[in-house]
């Protein structure tokens, strides 16, 4: 109490000083914000982009599985890979395997889903494609089809399909025209209902979606999946999730993190890049309050001795500088996330994604800009408590 | 032991200065200062009279000696008893005002009591404006101290000396910065007290008229105490 009245009365004292050190603070919390949110809205939209259009996790057998030749201990491993077989093994007792998936902790979606390559054509045009067959709405929760439809609707009976609109445009095709698609056993005609952009070429270019009968019957899979597409709570627990369901299944999985190492290694070295600019910002913070403390502590050297004098104990004068490197990061930080969320608005119309100021993001900066300030002060205020009361108000040293 | 009742006493007090070379300032000196005494504390410069009174301020601790308060030897106690004793028992005046430009003039009084309290408390301030209307200031209760003269800001060092109704002030050359008028009244204003009060006092001073006007007066010198007695 005594503390903090005579802390701020000493910051009212010091108002000049008080202000520019404020502003350097505000500043920098200012440009923690800024660049954590840009930084943060460019990786949530690097992320959607990616996992917009794919499983977070698929669970499939191998195609072809490697056979060790020699297993003796202490011997090297040597691998052959057998010829590859011509199609995909078939999926034993899948219905089992989904709901085991489905029981596996972090998961909140799963589809069981049909694909194999195929050839569609529409008059004299004709595509490689990839026939896609799965449940509308089980499918709907691994890409959303239905929210980036450009055209007609998301539906997958009868003889229907929806299609990217890259493939759209190579076939000619509009919805409600028909399309043939013929794969290595058959060929069928299926009716475009819809017509999606997901955002990946991938995707757009080659996917024909349809039923999973559909599918099953065009790919000579009767009764049969390919592979199960998983949808994870967290993204960034997916490795880990996908551990778990192979040792529930004991069918070998694949997780997004494993299908975009670049990606991931592109975000991880963002984040510390971010990590390092956060660092020297509070470096430089801890700088100008501990200097600005500094010099207040040598310029009220015959104050503090009259504080001991008159009867205020060490605990005390230290807590005086404490409490006002506290201020200094409480209110800078609470200026800063202001300016720095003010910024982001400001430029988020002329970026091409969210900058996102999130809670969490003012939360953190608060509570580090607070802690830097209170450790800023540390070595100033343990200087003013150990001043030698008789020496400081003498006047020498 | 008669001595035992009084209120502050100095047993072969020597304190030395560690400064390159080893110097001692202050060689055995043994005084004591009762309830309600009015004591000149006197000699030439560089004589030790504010070594001294840093030492009974409990501000500084002699290299050798003993120093009792109330009977209690103080040698052995931490910070905070040494801090609390002196908010409680000792009141300070300084030649140079020494107040806190960043507090008001009546905040600047309320200081000891707000830290024998851990706080400025609205209550506290009936007292202190009490003494700044016995100091004739209390009009400037609200100003800042770099608004007062001289000889104003050294009433409010004065009526923050007394707040806590310490038994013993030490006053080093309360008005070696005053012109003579000036430092007639805050003097006038400091012997109505101790003669009002029990409050003892410890003045050094340069003005032979005011040691003339104590009861008792100490002269150093070159450390030592050379005579003890009534004026004259
Ligand atoms: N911190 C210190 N370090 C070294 N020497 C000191 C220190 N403080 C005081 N002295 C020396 O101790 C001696 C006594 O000093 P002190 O200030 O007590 O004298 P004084 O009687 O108060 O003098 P004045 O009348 O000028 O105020 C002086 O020689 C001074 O130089
Ligand atoms: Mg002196």
């Amino acid at each position: 109490m005594l503390a903090l009245q005579l802390a701020w009365r000493f910051l009212r004292e010091g108002r000049t000083q008080s202000l520019l050190i404020l502003a350097g603070v505000t500043i920098g919390i200012a440009a923690f914000v800024f660049v954590s949110a840009i930084i943060e809205g460019l990786q949530v939209n690097l992320l959607e982009q990616t996992l917009g259009s794919q499983a977070h996790i698929s669970v499939a057998p191998e195609e072809a599985s490697p056979r060790a030749l020699m297993r003796e201990p202490g011997v090297a491993f040597v691998r052959r890979v057998e010829p590859s077989e011509p199609r995909r093994r078939p999926f034993d007792q899948w219905r089992r395997a989904v709901r085991r998936v489905e029981a596996t902790d972090g998961v909140v979606a799963t589809c069981p889903k049909v694909s194999g390559s195929a050839l569609a054509y529409r008059g004299a045009a004709e595509e490689a494609v990839k026939v896609v067959g799965a449940d509308a709405d089980r499918l709907r929760q691994i890409v959303d089809f239905r929210a980036n439809l450009v055209d007609g609707t998301y539906r997958l009976g009868g003889e229907e399909a929806v299609i990217g609109t890259t493939l759209a445009e190579k076939l000619g095709a509009r919805t409600g025209d028909p399309i043939r698609v013929r794969s290595a056993d058959r060929e069928s005609v299926l009716r475009i209902v819809g017509i999606f952009d997901v955002g990946s070429e991938m995707v757009n270019g080659r996917w024909v979606v349809t039923s999973l009968r559909n599918a099953q019957t065009l790919l000579g899979r009767i009764g049969d999946i390919t592979e199960i597409d998983v949808r994870v709570a967290e993204v960034y627990e997916a490795e880990g999730v996908a551990r778990e369901i192979e040792a529930r299944t004991g069918v070998p999985t694949e997780s997004w993190m494993e299908r975009n190492r670049d990606l991931l290694t592109g975000l991880r070295s963002q984040d510390a890049s971010t990590t390092m600019i956060r660092i020297f910002v509070l470096l430089a913070v801890a700088m100008g309050i501990a200097s600005v403390l500094s010099v207040t502590v040598v310029q009220r050297r015959g104050q503090i001795g009259i504080l001991r004098a008159v009867g205020t104990s060490r605990r005390i004068v230290l807590a005086v500088f404490l409490w006002q490197g506290l201020l200094f990061g409480l209110v800078g930080a609470l200026l800063g996330t202001g300016v720095g969320a003010v910024a982001g608005e400001l430029i988020e119309a002329s970026a091409l994604f969210d900058i996102t100021v999130t809670p969490r993001l003012l939360f953190t900066a608060l509570t580090v800009s607070v802690t830097t300030g209170v450790l800023a002060a540390y070595l100033p205020a343990r200087r003013a408590a150990n001043l030698d009361p008789a020496a400081a108000i003498r006047g020498d040293e | 032991m008669t001595r035992a009742l009084e209120f502050l006493q100095l047993e072969g007090i020597r304190k030395s200065y560690e400064d390159g070379v080893r110097t001692e300032v202050l060689h055995g000196i043994d005084i004591s200062i009762g309830e309600g005494d009015l004591v000149a504390l006197v000699g030439p410069s560089g004589s030790g009279k504010s070594t001294l009174l840093n030492l009974i301020g409990l501000l500084d601790r002699p290299t050798q000696g003993r120093i009792l308060i109330e009977g209690q030897a103080v040698e052995n106690l931490n910070d905070r008893t040494l801090t609390a004793l002196r908010g409680e028992k000792l009141g300070f005046i300084f030649q140079s005002h020494h107040l806190l430009p960043g507090l008001t003039v009546v905040e600047n009084v309320m200081l000891p009591t707000a830290a024998a309290q851990g706080g400025f408390r609205a209550v506290m301030k009936t007292q202190a404006l009490a003494l700044l209307d016995a100091m004739g200031i209390s009009d400037w209760a609200e100003a800042w101290p770099r608004q007062l003269s001289g000889g104003m800001q050294q009433r409010v060092a004065v009526a923050r000396a007394l707040i806590n109704d310490p038994p013993l002030v030490l006053a080093d050359e309360p008005t070696g910065n005053l012109d003579t008028e000036t430092s007639d009244q805050v003097m006038e204003l400091l012997l109505r007290r101790n003669s009002e009060s029990s409050t003892a006092f410890l003045i050094v001073t340069h003005d032979s008229n005011l040691a003339r006007r104590c009861e008792r007066v100490i002269e150093l010198v070159d450390g030592a105490v050379v005579r003890e007695g009534p004026p004259g």
